[in-house]
This record gives C-alpha cells, structure tokens and sequence, in this order.
C-alpha cells in the first residue's frame, strides 16, 4: 500500500491565550483520496487545511506529511491572483518560484490553462477575467506543479450557483488525470457529497470530528448524479450529523 | 451636452466673481496697493510674463529635484524597514519626527547650514523633507499590503526574502507608491515656496520671492499676478500627476 500523503495525530490549535480552535482532531490522507470537510463558520476547517498545508503548526499533536514542498498546492477561497501578472504568468509563478526556466514554466503554465478551458485568456490580466474564469486560472495554478495534495479552501464560495456546479465538475475531470489527494473545505454540504468520496464532519469550535461518511458513486460524477437517491440520502445523512455537532456545541 | 456643462460651470462661476471684483473696485475707487481690480492683474501678468514664467520655471525646478531626492531616500528607507524588523522600529519614530516638525521651524537652521549663499540647496532640502513622508509612508504600507493568500502562496514554496520582495511585495506596492508620489509633488512645490519665503533671500529667485519682492513695493497687482502663476502651476502639476497616476494603474492592472 502507497504511504498515506498526510497524517493529522490528535492536533490542538490555540490562539491566543488558550482559546482553543481546533482539536483534538485526527486525519489521514490516502493518496488519491477526495476528502470534504464541512462544519459551520469557525470551526476550524480553515485552520486544518493550514496544518495540511505545512502553513502552520499546531500547538499540540502531531503532523505528518509525506508530500514533500512543490508537491502541495492550495487554491484559496478567492482567486488570489497577482493583479500585475498575465494569467499566463499567474500560473507559471509556482513554478518559477521553484526553480524552473521562466521559458519553460510559461510553456507548462499555458498547457494547464488550456486544461481548465482558457486557452484564448493566457494574456489576459485578473481583472479582465470574471470570476469564474479568474477560479480557473487559480485552480490552473494549482495544478499546474502536478500536486499529490491539493488543498481547497472553499474556493467557489463567491461563486453563482452554475459556476459552482461548472467548477465542482471541472475539478473532478482534472483530478482523474492527476489524481491528488484533494481536502475541500465548504459549507454546502450538496457540494461536499458531489464532490468527496469521504465527507468529514467538524463540530462547532473548536472543532472535533463529528462524524464520517464515504460516499458511494463513480468519480468524475455522471450527468444526473445529484438527483439520484444515494446523492439524496447521502446529503440528508450528512446534514443530519451537522446538525447534531452545532447542537452538541450550542 | 453633459461634458460641456460640466467644462463651463467653473469657468461661468470665475468670470461671475470676475466681473463682480472689477465691478466692486471701480465702483468704491478701490486704492490699487489695497486691492487691484482683475484687469490690473491681467495687465501685470502680461508685462511680467516673462521675469513671472522664468520664476514660476526656478521654483519649479526646486520643487522638482527636492521630489527625486524625496522619492529616492524614501523608497530606499522603505526598503531597508521592508527588510528588517529592527530598523523599521529604529526608522520610523525619526521619519515620524521629522513628519511632524514644521518645515518653517528648521528652515533657519538648513539655510545656515547650506550656506548664505547658496539658498537654493536650503530650498531645495526643505522641500524634499516635507516631500518625503508621504513617499516613506507609502512605500512602508504597500510593501507590507500584498495579499496575505498570496504571501502564503509564497510560504508554500518557501521562498526567501529578498526574491519575495522582488516577486511579491514590490510589484504590490505600486498602488501605494504611485499615490504617495502624487500627493508628495504638491507637497514639493508648497514646501519649496515656503522655504524661499523663510530663506527670504534673491538668490533663488522664485516666484515666492517674486511675491515679496512686489510686496515691498506695495505692488500689489504684481503680487496678484504672481500667485496666479504658482496656482496654475499648481493645478497642472497635480493634473499631470493625476493622469500619470491613472496611466500607471491601468498598466499595473492592464485596464
């Protein structure tokens, strides 16, 4: 069996004096595994992907990565996108900043461009992109240094619901052909079930595993998969447990 | 219809209190000395377009060259803060200080010290002193006013300091540098004008001193004319820098 790509061991994050924020919470990654984690606002999801990420370290317990720097990409919950770089250039930055010939980044930068559908945008700058396109040219980035951890921070969250929808399926159809483990953070719980074949549930802060789930179901998603009784029962199950944890806390 | 309105509603207001003024004089034999009637000024301001002009140039120049020294010690302090913890927390109290102590209270002191003769270098250091903070203090702020998403980007690679500068943190205080060197240029110019009145000597020969020396005098429509130059001087500078200013968004931005 490949070794696991990242392993959380009964993690505590305090900030402040004391104010614990998350924990004590375990997690470990499969490769190629998509894993959602939901919770309400301030429990704590944020903060485990940082802890994924190597971006922060926690005040007790235990992180392991295997994943080694390169290797992890995070897609933000805004674009996050330097306003003065080409998207071109915006997604050769990773690579550039790990070395590679600027030359052969902006090569491998406008393949991925191409991947997510901007081709004919590669020269254009983030504000002439919309929103959608500006998530793509992000996701793009992500991608483009060929991650075995992709880490998303709910990235559609300022999105309009077709584009969400458009994005959750682009990011599936990119994952077949890389296969990251991906963590995604969200509040929706439809797009947790849509997107994950393990759905993790946190408690209110700080936040604690309130429950687990795997969802059955090919990925990527065949058309119609949101209207089947599994995709239907899956989310009904997972609000249930959500619902329970903001009680537990309350 | 709409951009001519909006071109011609000041230009109507200034012809009405125009007109008002010449009117006022005229009627209440207004004494000259006391307060010239507009159509002395105008006359003033074309027998002395010429000494006007090669004055309102002088004080221009001043204000101009205290700007680039202005713009180039901040920009390097910015960068030393930038770089290092202690030296923003040794830098700034001084930047502060020197903020806040009005430039007519050391103007003595940089006359002295660049000598009787020379006003024009005093001119010129005091007028870079009050240029400077809104440069430092612009630079200090759009270097650390990069996207913290973007800064964390930078972390996931590990990136060391000097290539995020150049990467990250320069290229984001664009904004923030292009505005401070807007408001600095005025800056420039009143400190420069408030530097030739305290340095109060002909030396240099700007139009501040244009406006002392027709004080003198007592004339008055000279003076008139005189400050009519340095506003229009004024307003085209921050015009000019303004456009400039938009044209360096739209490249940083591309739109």
């Amino acid at each position: 069996m490949e070794p696991l790509v990242a392993e959380l061991t009964q993690v505590e994050v305090e900030y402040g004096k004391g104010q614990l924020a998350l924990g004590p919470f375990s997690l470990s990654l499969a490769p190629g595994e998509i894993t959602a984690l939901v919770g309400p606002s301030g429990c704590g999801k944020s903060t485990a992907l940082r802890l994924l990420a190597g971006l922060e370290e926690p005040t007790r317990g235990e992180v392991r990565r295997t994943a080694r720097r390169g290797e992890t990409s995070v897609v933000f919950q805004a674009p996050t996108l330097a306003p003065w770089l080409s998207a071109r250039d915006n997604v050769a930055l990773p690579l550039e900043l790990s070395g590679l010939p600027r030359g052969q980044a902006r090569g491998r930068a406008e393949a991925a461009l191409a991947r997510v559908g901007l081709a004919g945008a590669i020269g254009a700058r983030p504000a002439q992109l919309s929103g959608g396109m500006a998530m793509r040219v992000s996701l793009a980035r992500a991608l483009v240094t060929e991650p075995r951890l992709l880490l998303l921070d709910e990235p559609f969250a300022a999105l309009d619901e077709i584009t969400r929808r458009a994005l959750a399926d682009d990011v599936l159809q990119l994952w077949a052909e890389l296969k990251p483990a991906i963590v995604f953070v969200t509040h929706s719980v439809e797009e947790a079930v849509y997107m994950a074949s393990r759905v993790v549930v946190l408690t209110r802060g700080p936040g604690r595993i309130g429950g687990e789930m795997a969802i059955a179901g090919p990925t990527p998603r065949p058309t119609g998969f949101r209207t089947t009784a599994g995709f239907r029962s899956a989310v009904e199950a997972v609000s249930t447990v959500l619902a329970k944890g903001m009680e537990a806390a309350a | 219809m709409k951009r001519l309105t909006d071109l011609l509603a000041p230009l109507v207001l200034i012809a009405i209190l125009l007109a008002g003024w010449e009117i006022a004089c005229r009627a209440l034999q207004v004494p000259a000395y006391f307060l010239p009637a507009p159509s002395a000024v105008a006359a003033s301001l074309a027998a002395d377009a010429g000494t006007l002009l090669a004055s309102a140039w002088n004080t221009l120049a001043m204000a101009l060259a205290a700007l680039l020294i202005a713009s180039l010690t901040a920009q390097a302090l910015a960068l030393l803060v930038a770089l290092s913890a202690v030296l923003e927390r040794a830098i700034k109290p001084l930047a502060v200080v020197l903020q806040v102590t009005p430039v007519v209270a050391i103007a003595p002191l940089v006359v002295i010290w660049a000598g009787i003769d020379n006003p024009e270098r005093a001119i010129v250091a005091l007028a870079a002193v009050v240029a400077f903070f809104p440069i430092f203090s612009g630079a200090v702020t759009g270097l650390k006013a990069a996207d913290p998403d973007l800064e964390r980007l930078f972390d996931l690679y590990g990136v060391g300091r000097v290539k995020r500068l150049l990467r990250l943190r320069l290229p984001s205080a664009v904004p923030y540098l292009m505005e401070g060197h807007k408001v600095a240029a005025g800056l420039a110019l009143i400190g420069a004008v408030v530097a030739e009145f305290v340095a109060g000597s002909g030396g240099a020969q700007g139009l501040a001193w244009r406006i002392l020396e027709a004080g003198n005098r007592l004339q008055t429509a000279r003076m008139f004319a005189a400050l009519v130059v340095l506003g229009l001087m004024g307003a085209l500078l921050y015009a000019g820098l303004a456009r400039l200013e938009r044209f360096g968004l739209r490249w940083w931005r591309g739109r």
